[in-house]
């Protein structure tokens, strides 16, 4: 009885989470304040259904933990994604103006490198 | 108990993947459409995981892997082509 307490209220916050993820990708109006939302959908979202799905494993007597290995590798690729989108918005739509100045270098990465001098 | 609970998640689920098609479809730039569809796989998991639990059968489980693989390999795939013009230089 409390096992099944425990596995409807995983899975009632997983996808609230899930769907507060969606509103905030609605809802927030700047193209890098976006990029907060998805990521609770993905991490505590995900996250609860996993949790829900291991407690309901249980509950039928046949323990499965592989459903954890989901949550671990969304767990390393949402930042890697995350950070390849931000990129790929910076490369797009920041003037370089706009960008502080990078500690060492000329240039940042993403950016196209400044042209070479024309040797004449 | 569960049963309504899962009601609840798939009406929840359903109306989340429609809000991140929404913003698939009405994107301001390019990194929306991407977040985008990044949101949908998420929401897809999710709904995988779901079913898996609504019929007790364990085999969707690496249907929902796969799909988090996938996804990830897509949205990285579709960055980098946006930042290079070309996915494997």
């Amino acid at each position: 009885m409390i096992l099944e307490v425990f596995v409807s209220l995983f899975i009632v916050v997983g996808a609230f989470f899930a769907l507060v993820g969606s509103y905030g990708l609605i809802k927030l109006d700047n193209p890098m304040a976006r990029l907060h939302g998805p990521t609770k959908a993905s991490t505590l979202g995900i996250g609860s259904l996993l949790i829900a799905s291991v407690a309901y494993s249980v509950l039928q007597d046949d323990l499965s933990l592989h459903e954890l290995l989901i949550t671990a590798f969304l767990f390393v690729t949402a930042p890697i994604s995350a950070h390849f989108i931000a990129k790929a918005h910076i490369h797009q739509h920041i003037d370089d103006d706009e960008m502080p100045s990078p500690p060492r270098d000329t240039s940042w990465a993403v950016r196209r490198p400044p042209d070479p001098p024309a040797d004449d | 108990m569960i049963f309504y609970a899962l009601a609840f998640a798939f009406g929840c689920l359903a109306l989340a993947t429609v809000l991140a098609m929404w913003r698939l479809i009405f994107a301001p730039t390019i990194g929306d459409r991407l977040l985008a569809l990044d949101t949908m796989f998420i929401d897809a998991i999710g709904l995988i995981v779901l079913f898996g639990i609504a019929t007790g059968v364990q085999t969707y489980f690496e249907a929902a892997m796969i799909i988090a693989m996938l996804g990830f390999i897509s949205t990285v795939a579709y960055a980098r082509f946006v930042l290079r013009g070309d996915i494997i230089e």
